[in-house]
């Protein structure tokens, strides 16, 4: 008898043929119905009739070599790349590490360096963050302006107004951001304070910003500041900018740490009043660590808001990597390669973001721990 | 010892009498506001008398008057407020340009709702390559500067592939060149005619009201339906027909007609206001069908598969029980997303459309001086648009409220 009963169950029989591959995949896919299937022809053609020049002019016949637009004007048709690879340095460091490629190093050693110390935050075993951040936060800016801008230990002087290029862009926007944390964590402890006073003070300042355009702020910083110091303060251009930004960017910054401060259950405060903490203490003990965690992605939207729209300070005059792009399309040497050069921009502008909006994704997922309820 | 005492609040204290005046949080309260409210205005003090002092230093009055100075530049574009170079004045450049960000963004906001809807629902479309191309289009838009956008449409894209205004693209009053659109203009010739369209048509939005109110006490007695805005449309049509056979027609049209050099007459929309409406709609459509995406796949598996059970026809479906909730997922941030349109239309200066920012904080403000009074305007126009928005944002917010349970 018992030789009739199986005691270990028999594998599972593979799904039929017509239910699996990439045939099954199509039907379900591509073509269900008759809709379907039409939108699917449809976008074939559509693919046919953009890939083929799309490829055809970037790749097939693009040009790269020569150093000079005779080679690019020689091939006709395709695109100049052989431009941004003249031109690299110079959209990339702005034109005084673009005349100076020995000098290079300074830029690139004070970026890895960032890279490296930056690096070991991410690791959730490491034990001296705050340490480290604290670093970064108050000495490193200062080893790095002393790198790029130079005068220091023999290293010829880059003046500010000749930084350019995609480091600009990145100084900006980095600056920005590190700048405007404080400020912002301080408006938002602000904005939920109970002293009427400074409550009113800091939602009228976050609206301020948040209702202004940020090209309005750059004008106000670079033709209202100056008013405001006294006549012998001279401020430079590049600081001007910053000042705009970091105000800008720390009411941004100050309403995502807002929704992580209110994402905070009330049992947390009441537990840091029982316990007798003072208001400060409370806050930089308990809420702040909890809240601040919540808020990093909402912060890296910010950020890479931010580092959108530092090419606005293009159209005050600074060469950020739009404008510096542009500035090299419409030289003598190679007028009419506009296309190339936003092309470019675009790529170096879009790998960050998306890169940067990955992250953040993942950093919500990551971080949602019940908080939300 | 200490009674158990009732907590009142997190800053009022058990025993205000047991500590020394300085440690109490109320009173500490006070000092920190004192303190805060001191700050700024010495801060306000010291910026307005550097100010007053630096204007000064450079021979600029302080003051409104120079609104009423003759502005001493011409404007390309303004089709609703007159400008005579010579004679308007400050003033009414300043309503210029409020009046053109105002018209690049309600056709942006047209145009990228639009659009953001389309590939909000491409996105979800069942075929794989219709949702592919989609989320393609939202991830490069979202992810691009809009200052870059702009500059692409229109010193990479339009400029150089426009033909010039002599070899303009179109015909039949429709032209295209580097120089711009042109479009046919509508113009009243016969009041009379013009008047009685206009009734026609009011009268025919009360018939569509009044149809729709009827066919919805119908489905709700009879349960049969039938659509009031249909019906209501074509009596709409038959009647501006009706108007237009007795009193002729309401419009001439003023076509655009092809010179030697140039066009002359119809609507000519410049093509810095093309491209830049253009980027626009593209940068905030991505934005947008993010929201619509995300408002669809907001509403529950469970309603699609109950409002199938009971029957209901896909479009009955879709109308009466999935777009009624997305839309409370779609709107408020879509309305954000509008907002932004707005601010972003400032970047008009980089291809010279004439907007509020760079033709008054840009042109006047280098003609006159006056920083701290048109920067002041500007950021007022903007505050302005900014605070209407969250009303109308509050307003909706608290009208989809009262519709949940």
């Amino acid at each position: 008898m018992s030789a009739l009963i199986k005691h270990t169950p028999l594998p599972d029989r593979p799904p039929p043929s017509s239910q699996t591959g990439i045939v099954h995949w199509a039907k379900q896919h591509l073509f269900s119905s008759t809709t379907n299937s039409l939108l699917t022809l449809a976008s074939f053609y559509v693919l046919f009739l953009l890939v083929p020049p799309l490829v055809n002019w970037a790749l097939l016949s693009a040009t790269l070599e020569g150093t000079d637009r005779s080679a690019c004007e020689a091939n006709g048709g395709g695109a100049c790349w052989t431009f941004i690879k003249i031109r690299f340095n110079q959209i990339m460091f702005g034109l005084y590490y673009g005349s100076h490629p020995e000098q290079i190093w300074r830029p690139v050693l004070a970026f890895f360096m960032l890279i490296g110390l930056v690096a070991p935050l991410f690791i959730e075993r490491f034990s001296y963050k705050g340490l480290l951040a604290g670093f970064i936060l108050l000495i490193f800016p200062f080893i790095a302006f002393a790198l790029i801008h130079g005068a220091w230990l023999g290293l010829p002087v880059a003046e500010t107004n000749e930084w350019g290029g995609f480091m600009l862009t990145f100084i900006l926007s980095i600056v920005g951001i590190i700048a405007a944390l404080p400020l912002g964590i301080l408006l938002a402890l602000g904005r939920r304070s109970e002293l009427p006073v400074v409550r009113s003070f800091c939602v009228f300042f976050i609206e301020l910003w948040r209702g202004t355009p940020l090209i309005t702020v750059l004008f106000m910083a670079s033709v209202l500041l100056p008013l405001f110091f006294p006549s012998g303060v001279d401020l430079d251009k590049v600081l001007r900018a910053l000042i705009g930004i970091t105000l800008f960017q720390s009411a941004y910054t100050a309403e995502a740490i807002r929704g992580g401060l209110q994402a905070i259950p009330k049992g947390q405060f009441e537990a840091a009043d029982a316990l007798g903490l003072a208001y400060w203490e409370k806050m930089t003990f308990i809420i702040l660590p909890q809240a601040l965690k919540i808020s990093i992605p909402g912060i890296v939207n910010t950020f890479i808001e931010l580092f959108k729209d530092t090419t606005l300070v293009s159209i005050i005059g600074l060469l950020d990597l739009l404008n510096m792009s542009q500035t090299a399309a419409q030289s003598a040497e190679w007028r009419g390669y506009d296309t190339e050069a936003y092309i470019f921009a675009a790529f170096i502008f879009w790998i960050f973001c998306y890169g940067m909006s990955r992250y953040s994704q993942n950093l919500e997922t990551k971080l949602d721990r019940g908080h939300k309820n | 010892m200490l009674g158990p005492k009732k907590m009142s609040g997190p800053h009022k204290t058990p025993n205000p009498h047991n500590i020394p005046w300085h440690r109490n949080p109320d009173i500490r309260g006070y000092i920190a506001q004192g303190l805060l409210a001191a700050l700024i205005a010495w801060g306000l003090y010291v910026i307005y008398g550097n100010t007053v002092t630096n204007m000064e230093a450079r021979g600029i009055p302080i003051g409104f008057g120079f609104l009423n100075e003759v502005a001493p530049f011409g404007v390309a574009f303004s089709p609703f407020i007159d400008f005579t170079l010579g004679e308007s004045t400050y003033l009414t450049i300043f309503f210029i340009g409020i009046q053109n960000t105002i018209i690049v963004s309600i056709l942006g906001i047209i145009a990228a709702t639009f659009l953001g809807f389309v590939i909000g629902i491409m996105r979800l479309s069942p075929n794989w390559f219709v949702s592919k191309f989609a989320s393609l289009y939202i991830e490069i838009f979202r992810n691009i500067p809009i200052l870059l956008l702009i500059m692409f449409w229109n010193f990479a894209v339009f400029l150089p592939s426009l033909p010039l205004p002599r070899q303009s693209l179109g015909g039949d009053g429709f032209f295209l060149n580097k120089r711009g659109v042109y479009l046919p203009k509508p113009m009243v010739e016969n009041s009379g005619a013009f008047i009685a369209f206009l009734v026609a048509v009011v009268a025919g939005i009360l018939v569509i009201w009044g149809l729709r109110r009827y066919a919805k006490r119908q489905q709700e007695q009879t349960g049969k339906s039938f659509s009031g805005l249909l019906a209501g449309l074509g009596v709409l049509m038959v009647l501006v027909g009706l108007s237009a056979l007795i009193f002729g027609s309401p419009f001439i049209f003023d076509t655009p007609t092809l010179g030697r050099f140039n066009l002359t007459g119809g609507i000519e929309i410049p093509l810095p206001l093309f491209s830049l409406w253009f980027a626009l709609t593209t940068y905030t459509a991505a934005f947008i069908a993010e929201n619509v995406r995300g408002g669809i796949s907001a509403v529950s598996k469970g309603q699609w598969e109950a409002a199938s059970a009971l029957g209901l026809s896909r479009t009955h479906l879709l109308r009466f029980v999935i777009i009624p909730q997305a839309m409370r997922v779609i709107v408020p941030p879509s309305i954000s997303q509008f907002l932004n349109l707005t601010k972003n239309s400032s970047l008009a200066t980089a291809i010279a459309y004439e907007d509020i920012v760079a033709m008054w904080a840009g042109t006047a403000l280098n003609q006159t001086g006056q920083a701290l009074i048109i920067i002041a305007m500007t950021v007022l126009v903007y505050e302005i648009l900014s605070l209407t928005t969250s009303l109308i944002l509050n307003i909706y917010n608290k009208r989809i409220q009262l519709v949940e349970r």
